[in-house]
């Protein structure tokens, strides 16, 4: 199989479409017949990202590399930044909105949760301008 | 255990997603926590909580949830049951508590 590369594009502050992204690359990849355990992880991983860009961000995007090897995502926004990415993941750290945690989101578990599910995960932010997330997942 | 069983033996409306009651129930998970249920719900499982916003639905969807029931009398909205409806996955409801739903479907679950 070639390389793919797949593009999605994230409303801040738009929940109602949160989870679009990671719905759609759930679908590739059972077509692809990845193993069901990393399918869950690249899509625990998805979603938290997706919902960060909702919760934090103006908008985003998030660019999807699928090769035979393994899943690449980058999850890019124009948003505020994190000043303190080592604070940010530290599981239980949140800067949510009492709305969004209201919905059950903003409890600090997102990029905890997004490191731990993916086999290599990077950060990069400019506070006032945004945050760049990559990560990667080895397909087998 | 499947879905249209618990319903009928724990009494709980059915929302949406009809379809989806001959879903098997292998366990519970009970959490508000979206970022909770995501990192740590397992499939085949029936989630009990009090969020009834769409979002529920993606969670529960992308984690291949068997069912979710909303408790203390919460329905869904119109695009929640929609959405549940798409994707075969239905959504129950009771008046009760969360302990005691948890607690009713932990009895029917392991006798």
């Amino acid at each position: 199989m070639g390389a793919m590369e797949f593009r999605y594009e994230v409303e801040g502050g738009n929940f109602s479409k949160a989870g679009h992204a990671s719905s759609a690359v759930k679908k590739i990849l059972k077509q692809l017949n990845v193993d069901a355990r990393i399918i869950k992880r690249v899509v625990v991983a998805l979603y938290e990202g997706e919902v960060n860009v909702v919760a934090h961000a103006h908008k985003g995007h998030i660019l999807v590399n699928i090769n035979e090897d393994e899943i690449g995502i980058s999850i890019i926004d124009q948003g505020p930044g994190i000043p303190d990415i080592d604070l940010a993941m530290q599981e239980g750290f949140s800067t949510a909105s009492a709305a969004v945690r209201e919905m059950g989101f903003g409890a600090g578990m997102g990029l905890p949760n997004m490191k731990k599910n993916t086999d290599n995960f990077e950060i990069e932010s400019q506070v006032g301008v945004g945050t760049t997330v990559r990560m990667t997942t080895r397909l087998s | 255990m499947k879905v249209r069983e618990i319903a009928e033996k724990l009494e709980l409306t059915v929302y949406s997603g009809h379809s989806g009651l001959d879903n098997e129930v292998i366990g519970g998970y009970v959490s508000d926590l979206l970022s909770d249920v995501m990192g740590n719900a397992d499939e085949g499982q029936a989630w009990i909580t009090l969020q009834n916003h769409k979002n529920i639905m993606a969670v529960a969807s992308l984690k291949d949830l068997a069912a979710v029931i909303l408790v203390k009398g919460l329905k869904p909205d119109e695009a929640t049951m929609m959405h549940s409806n798409e994707e075969n996955l239905p959504i129950l409801g009771t008046d009760a508590e969360t302990f005691e739903t948890a607690g009713a479907l932990f009895k029917l679950l392991h006798p």
